[in-house]
């Protein structure tokens, strides 16, 4: 059914909403990507199979969901209307489910939250402290809807925004309303989104075009994928309001391949939306016609570089180019160009919905509303958080992420994938704000935030990231291609015990002339892993060059093991899993560590159970 | 007209031309190794770099690329700019110590030591030869392949090219193997200015590995590799 105008969207709405209040009982199930690798998908049809056998088709729908963002706790089930949260649910769990807390209105104890400050179980899925903290104006949608579904999406408030952009706003009054919003990119640079709009909309050319970057590429992150699997939607409808406020007749999605719910979900909603006559000509009655493309990208870090991006999208190497021109007087063909990262879209929904004044509130002087982090690492509650700016990290990794494992103690914070950088445990009360952030040495970053223990040596952290840069560069610059290579020849030089001093002052000087001398993003911040370690953590380059030590026990050429006689009990399981054959000794007798054999691989370590081997 | 400055001196320069085209208009030295006059400019060597802007916006731009523009002011020998160009001739250095271009360039910069493993490789992809492939010899023989640290020039799939005419302009135009001669024919070198003749994308030059070879370009093979056999 083709829409043709906003009050026929608005009925619409109605006839849905309507539909689905008659009372049924509803159990969402999470199908993204981190619970189908728990096995979603078998849950999602035990669950139908299930609701089939009992009778229950006319009282119980089942939807598969987008994620809510507590990959730790998958699968997770919620019961509507009550909201009642389940937990770590498997396939064997389905009929108790239905027998007991959906007809009998019973709770099952087993799969109940607990909250382990309080020590008592968490009943509804509000009262989860992991959701609690959080202020979920993004994500908070894909935990209700079917993502397939446009109807789900309308029915929650979708494409009002865009009915009333339509239907009684001049584009420069939308440019004003983000402008006024404060809304700023969340691809990382934080390029305020109002003011580039603008630039595109001023900008001479018969044809414009706006882009979805969802290219996203650093390790540990999965915001923008969970939205565009699970909220496709909002993204779409933020990409027409801009394209409308810019004057673009065309839009395009660039989502990597390796995404292929978010390829499929995407398609799926574009399909959808044109059905409904919110993609094509004339949209919802107006003069606006405007279409989307999805174009995938083959997973090239460097292709979420703008320029590279576009080159990527009209069919050719993945390579930056050097600016000026800028994307919005040059872009793809030679046409102005407006590219925003996938957050930014779903942020303009909101904005146009409830206004610029309200969404101006939330947050910091600089830094407006909620940013989403994929929280990852050395933590308890891993997944996907969403808070206002100006939360402090400490208060993501304690509050919502519920503390370091085993009791282990905080050590640093990357932020901002690869080229963001480590901020220490005694700055983690820093707030969240683009420019706080960056005085730190770090950087917002699309929202990656990677929290590492006390037993992550930050010279080889800044290794790895240095070798996921040198993977990845295009290999266009010589200060990029061949800096980011000798940068890591040096330090992995020091993590082999064959550092010395004048490396540190080789590794700042290499590191300033990438960062300054480089032509995009990707080689101008792949130094700050390097530079922010080296700032803070200078002291463990000493340890690893001076006393040839590593302080967090990680690199292999600077540890040894030994087996402490006291301790041991001569158990022999350290000896039998032994790759190499290094520990002998008699049965019930302490055992000896060979360090000539010893490969370093940590197995007796791990093995032991009455902590007789010593790392040093 | 457009007006602005080169360290200090006052400079007029047409429009559509770059900070790199008025500077060797002025008679000003900067030294490049990625680009050419007929060329589209590629901005990959970064040793053109020069700097822009005042105070903390002050940044550095290749000036190949950079188009001049209304009261900028360029300086092409700041300590900034000497500092990143001396970097990027040492990691030059590094990769294709060989070459004599590169090793002219250390000396006039006062590099004398490299402080990196040397790798001795033949090219420092600043892809002059692809270009010159594609928009001059309209052939698109060769090109980039892989990227990051194992980015090459080859032709598609690392076999003979159709396309490729062995014209030899890929050869006449590398800047890093100038004075690297290994051909045993020297007198029969295209380019005919230099002695060295082998290719970046040759590595071998004995198993005349070349994707030239089975024809006869005659730079760097003396027989024809069909008889060999």
């Amino acid at each position: 059914m083709k829409l043709k105008n906003a009050e026929e969207l608005r009925k619409l709405r109605e006839s849905i909403k309507k539909e689905s209040s008659k009372g049924k009982k509803l159990i969402t199930v999470c199908s993204g990507t981190g619970c189908r690798a728990y096995g979603c998908e078998d849950l999602i049809s035990a669950f139908k199979q299930e609701v089939e056998k009992s009778g229950l088709k006319n009282e119980v729908e089942v939807k598969a969901t987008g994620c809510p963002g507590f990959c730790e706790r998958g699968n997770i089930v919620v019961i509507y209307p009550e909201g009642i949260f389940y937990q770590r649910v498997k396939k064997s769990h389905v009929p108790d489910i239905l027998k007991k807390t959906v007809v009998g209105k019973q709770l099952i104890d087993e799969l109940l939250f607990l909250d382990e400050e309080t020590g008592k179980k968490v009943t509804y899925e509000k009262d989860v402290p992991f959701y609690k903290k959080q202020m979920r104006l993004l994500l908070g949608a894909n935990a209700l809807i079917d993502p397939t579904k446009i109807e789900d999406y309308i029915a929650l408030g979708g494409y009002s925004a865009l009915g009333k952009v339509l239907s009684g706003m001049k584009p420069d009054e939308v440019i004003a309303e983000v402008k006024a919003a404060g809304l700023r990119g969340r691809g990382g640079a934080g390029f305020p989104t109002g003011m580039k709009w603008e630039i595109t909309r001023k900008a001479k050319g018969d044809q414009k075009f706006v882009v979805v970057n969802a290219d996203e590429g650093d390790p540990g992150a999965f915001m923008d994928r969970s939205l565009l699997e699970g909220n496709p939607h909002s993204i779409l409808e933020g990409l027409m309001i801009g394209a409308y406020a810019i004057g673009a007749s065309r839009g395009f999605v660039y989502v990597r391949n390796e995404y292929p719910l978010a390829v499929q979900n995407v398609i799926i909603a574009t399909e959808e939306a044109r059905k409904h006559g919110l993609l094509g000509k004339n949209i919802l009655g107006s003069d606006f016609s405007f279409d989307i493309d999805i174009v995938r990208g083959a997973g090239a870090f460097v292709c979420g570089e703008e320029t590279a991006l576009m080159a990527s999208i009209e069919g050719r190497r993945g390579v930056p180019r050097q600016r000026p021109p800028f994307p919005s007087d040059s872009g793809i063909l030679g046409k102005p160009t407006n590219i925003n990262n996938v957050e930014t879209w779903a942020n303009v929904p909101l904005i146009i919905e409830k206004g610029s004044g309200w969404y101006s509130k939330i947050g910091t002087k600089g830094s407006k509303g909620t940013k989403i982090f994929s929280l990852v690492g050395k933590i308890n509650n891993t997944g996907l958080v969403e808070v206002p700016m100006g939360v402090t990290l400490s208060d993501i990794v304690f509050g919502i992420g519920g503390g370091i494992p085993k009791g282990k103690e905080l050590k640093a914070i990357q932020i901002g994938g690869p080229s963001g950088g480590c901020i220490p445990k005694s700055q983690a009360n820093v707030p969240i704000d683009y420019d706080e952030l960056k005085k730190l040495g770090g950087m917002m970053g699309s929202g990656g935030l990677v929290v590492m223990d006390e037993d992550t040596c930050m010279v080889d952290v800044a290794k790895y990231f240095l070798e996921f840069l040198l993977e990845e560069s295009c290999g266009k610059c010589t200060t990029c291609r061949d800096g980011i290579e000798r940068m890591l020849e040096i330090v992995t030089r020091i993590t082999e015990g064959k550092g010395t001093m004048e490396d540190i002052d080789t590794l700042n000087e290499l590191a300033e002339v990438v960062r300054d001398a480089s032509m995009c993003g990707l080689g101008q911040t792949s130094p700050n892993p390097v530079l922010s370690t080296l700032r803070y953590f200078k002291d463990e380059y000493m340890a690893h060059i001076k006393d040839k030590k590593c302080p967090g026990k990680v690199c292999k050429a600077l540890i040894t093991y030994t087996i402490l006689d006291d301790k041991c009990t001569g158990c022999g399981a350290c000896k039998q899993r032994c790759p190499q054959g290094a520990i002998s000794g008699d049965k019930k007798k302490p055992h000896k560590i060979d360090p000539k054999k010893c490969i370093r691989c940590d197995v007796c370590y791990t093995t032991c159970k009455f902590h007789a081997i010593k790392k040093e | 007209m457009i007006k602005f400055t080169i360290d200090g001196l006052e400079v007029q320069a047409e429009e559509g031309t770059t900070i790199l085209d008025t500077c060797r208009f002025y008679g000003i030295d900067i030294p490049t190794l990625c680009h050419d006059e007929g060329l589209t400019a590629y901005g990959g060597c970064r040793l053109c770099v020069v700097e822009i802007g005042e105070g903390p916006s002050a940044k550095l731009v290749t000036s190949c690329t950079y188009p001049a523009t209304e009261g900028l002011k360029v300086r092409t020998h700041s300590r900034r700019v000497v500092k990143a160009r001396r970097v990027v001739i040492e990691l030059m250095l590094a990769r294709c110590s060989s070459s004599k271009t590169i090793q002219d360039l250390a000396s006039k910069y006062d590099v004398h030591k490299v402080r990196f493993k040397l790798k001795n490789e033949n090219c420092i992809l600043c892809g002059l030869c692809v270009r010159i492939c594609e928009e001059q010899m309209m052939a698109g023989a060769i090109g980039f392949v892989d990227r990051g640290k194992g980015m090459k020039i080859s032709t598609p799939f690392d076999i003979k090219s159709d396309v490729c005419r062995t014209c030899g302009a890929c050869m006449y135009i590398c800047p890093a193997c100038n004075a690297r001669c290994q051909g045993p024919n020297e007198g029969s070198a295209t380019c005919g200015s230099c002695v060295t003749m082998t290719p970046t994308c040759l590595d071998h030059y004995d198993d005349a590995q070349c994707f030239m070879s089975e024809t006869s370009c005659g730079t760097c093979v003396r027989e024809d590799p069909k008889k060999k056999v």
